[in-house]
């Protein structure tokens, strides 16, 4: 049981990482924002910036 | 474990892979089932990882425990991060899978089975995860330095400018070749478009719902998204059904080539991500949960293939594209086998997650073993078929005619006995008017992928609807790629022309924006258009200019990497990178030289060009294709250069390291010992 509750809870990082989630969390973590409409403006302009974001292969 | 136990497992794995493999190489006469193909490869990526790559980690890399990745010593929460290692395996994962890994095996089935499947497996046990392996450490060693500036220090100016120029001849080339795919899959396909048009409202909606509603919410806004584009495709059906809607969205194929490039140029050039990024992240649930599915279904249903283990097509007389077996099945797969485009991923994002360097093994070699089995999933799609519809499907007007009567009596002719009735019946069922001369590999993947779905779940009925889900899928996958690949491209020429002009190289100046986006768009706009007018579907041209373009980065990728492992000291084990790197020149060298001189019109761009001059009068039209002929031939000339220019400077660099002319020192940067050094490895 608790290592199905392990294998569920390393799936769901993987997913908070690759959707970004836990981007923006360390992003409020590091920024002292409080989660918001304009943190998250910020937070998305900042991930447009970095030039290799969102680099897919073929 | 006791190792007695052990080396049982692992003898037995080898007996049964060495089965499989034996199975599908030597069955002759009998079809034979898909499971074959999956065991094959789950053993052969077993053995792989388990001895192959443990070599390499211990002998050639000596993987360092003790030593801190830049994700921990330069973590700043927000590109460097140090992240579990499962997390990281998902996130390249994530970035390596493309459409690739799909189109190519159902291109290359067109010689049966059998040399797409060993070549997707020893392609990437021995070449393509050894890259993605060796890269991703080098990098991580580094800093987290791009493949390019690697190049540059380890190997020399000219290493630098070759990666560079390869990098935005694949981009280009790949947009071109992808979009054509998305442009066969959707022409005279009202649901198709239909459906595809609906995901610009879904993913604005989506951006707002992230914007406005719950901003971050990403996983629980894709959930929404995609439950709103399986009603967009279900809408699809009526819209297709509706003579007054499915006019609007009934699109040819020059007309949606011209909006894909409208698309493209807007994705780079305007502030967009209220629905790029909702897009992306809709594409990437989707592609997650659509290759999960396939890989249920495909061991839920356990198929039989219907293609035999080779074709008839491997003397090059195949129609879906012309050449031998050698080299094109090699380069036509390069996703799913070995690919250079990874090489980018893996000194990209990926190495300033890395937490521990020997967490690098395990991310690197397995994410694309995982990739390899997604390549092996498309064969099996595409093997499913009966011979006759999949040529039928993927065949040109300008090889089996465009009348129905002339492609199914010129497919069975060839040895693969398909009827109009049955084309049109199946069409009847994927809710398509014609599915002749759909070239692209997407439609057959789709049919295929249809298929096995609905024969695990929905039964027939569901058929149209998983048909369209799989078009939507791959389409919504591709133009992600599209508009990315746009973007990098541009950022990437902005670069190289602020060297000549500072302004240029500003990402925020606009005209420099809208500039260097029209070039790029351009570009591989050009080649689109070239791919759209071409009576021979364009796949034929341009496939393997991608292939050629995507095994150079691949030879830039194993020169540097073959040139660092030289100045480690480790000259004795450096065949590890020599052989996957001799086989890809010979393969390049070989592929390039056919496509620009092959006495052949099908294969060769020259002889394609007198023949052309010498079939008809002067005209507009056959200008332009001779024109064409000659650009392709120019580009295949410039790429196989690049590869001989890389080639001998590193081999000049190996001789001077390796006769003591120049030291052998690598730009590591210096040990600092890790803090997670007592965790489990």
């Amino acid at each position: 049981m608790i290592r199905m509750r392990q294998i569920i809870g390393i799936l769901v990082s993987a997913l908070r990482e690759i959707f970004d989630e836990s981007a923006y969390a360390r992003f409020l973590s590091r920024t002292q924002l409080p989660p918001s409409r304009e943190a998250y403006a910020v937070f998305r302009r900042e991930q447009e910036a970095m030039k290799v974001h969102g680099l897919r292969c073929c | 474990m006791p190792k007695p136990l052990r080396i049982l497992i692992w003898l037995a794995v080898a007996i049964l892979g060495a089965l499989a493999v034996a199975t599908i190489a030597l069955h002759r006469g009998e079809q034979i089932n898909a499971m074959w193909l999956v065991v094959a490869a789950f053993c052969s990526y077993a053995l792989g990882y388990r001895f192959y790559s443990k070599f390499i980690a211990a002998k050639v890399l000596a993987l360092d425990g003790q030593r801190a990745t830049p994700a921990e010593r330069l973590d700043n929460g927000r590109d460097f991060v140090p992240t579990n290692k499962w997390v990281v395996f998902g996130h390249h994962f994530a970035a390596i899978a493309g459409p690739g890994p799909l189109v190519g095996p159902v291109l290359a089935a067109q010689f049966g089975y059998l040399p797409g499947t060993l070549w997707v497996l020893a392609g990437a046990v021995f070449g393509g995860c050894v890259q993605d392996f060796v890269i991703l450490l080098f990098s991580v060693r580094r800093d987290g330095k791009s493949l390019t500036e690697m190049a540059r220090e380890e190997g020399g100016r000219l290493g630098g400018v070759v990666a560079y120029v390869a990098i935005i001849s694949i981009i280009v080339i790949l947009l071109a070749v992808a979009a054509l795919i998305v442009v066969n899959a959707l022409k005279a396909s009202p649901w198709g478009a239909f459906t595809i048009a609906m995901t610009i409202p879904i993913a604005l909606l989506m951006g707002l719902y992230l914007r406005r509603l719950r901003p971050g919410k990403v996983l629980e806004v894709s959930v929404l998204g995609f439950i709103l584009v399986m009603l967009a495709i279900w809408g699809g059906q009526w819209a297709s059904q509706t003579p007054s809607v499915a006019q609007w969205f009934t699109l040819s194929a020059p007309t949606l080539a011209i909006l894909i490039i409208v698309y493209g140029f807007a994705a780079s050039a305007l502030p967009v991500w209220l629905l790029l990024t909702p897009r992306d992240y809709l594409s990437t649930f989707v592609k997650l949960g659509t290759i999960t599915l396939l890989a249920l279904g495909i061991i839920a249903l356990h198929p039989t293939l219907h293609m035999p283990p080779l074709t008839r097509f491997i003397d090059g007389s195949g129609p879906v594209f012309a050449g031998k077996v050698f080299p094109f099945a090699f380069i036509t797969i390069a996703c799913g086998a070995i690919s250079g485009f990874h090489a980018l991923i893996s000194s990209g994002t990926t190495p300033k997650l890395i937490r521990r360097e020997i967490e690098t093994r395990m991310v690197g070699y397995g994410a694309m073993m995982a990739e390899s089995m997604v390549a092996i999933m498309a064969t099996i799609a595409a093997c499913v078929l009966q011979p006759g519809i999949y040529f039928a499907i993927n065949s040109p007007a300008g090889i089996v005619g465009k009348a129905p009567a002339a492609a199914v009596a010129t497919i069975s002719n060839w040895g693969f006995p398909v009827t109009a009735a049955e084309m049109q019946s199946l069409a009847h069922a994927v809710g398509e008017q014609t599915l002749y001369n759909r070239t692209g590999g997407a439609p057959a993947f789709a049919v295929g992928m249809a298929h096995i779905f609905s024969n695990s779940l929905g039964g027939q009925a569901l058929m149209a609807l998983w048909y369209h889900f799989a078009i939507m899928f791959e389409a919504l996958f591709i133009l992600t790629v599209l508009d990315a690949g746009t973007r990098v491209g541009r950022f990437m020429l902005q670069d190289a022309l602020g060297h000549a002009w500072k302004p240029l190289g500003r990402t925020s100046w606009y005209p420099s924006i809208l500039a260097t986006s029209a070039l790029i768009v351009c570009a591989w706009g050009y080649f689109l258009w070239q791919g759209v007018k071409d009576p021979l579907g364009g796949i034929n041209s341009l496939w393997p200019l991608f292939g050629i373009a995507n095994q150079l980065l691949a030879t830039v990728a194993l020169c540097v990497a073959t040139t660092i492992i030289i100045k480690m000291g480790k000259a004795r084990y450096a065949g590890v990178m020599l052989a996957p790197l001799v086989w890809l020149v010979s393969v390049t060298f070989t592929a390039s030289w056919h496509k620009m001189f092959d006495p052949n019109p099908r294969i060769g761009f020259l002889a394609h060009a007198r023949q052309l001059t010498s079939s008809a009068g002067p005209s507009h039209e056959l200008s332009r294709l001779i024109f064409n002929d000659r650009l392709d031939t120019f580009v295949t000339g410039i790429l196989i250069c690049m590869v001989a220019l890389i080639l001998m400077e590193s081999a000049w660099e190996w001789a001077r390291v390796l006769s003591g002319h120049k030291a052998a020192r690598v730009k590591e940067v210096p040990f600092v010992p890790t803090r997670f050094a007592e965790e489990q490895g």
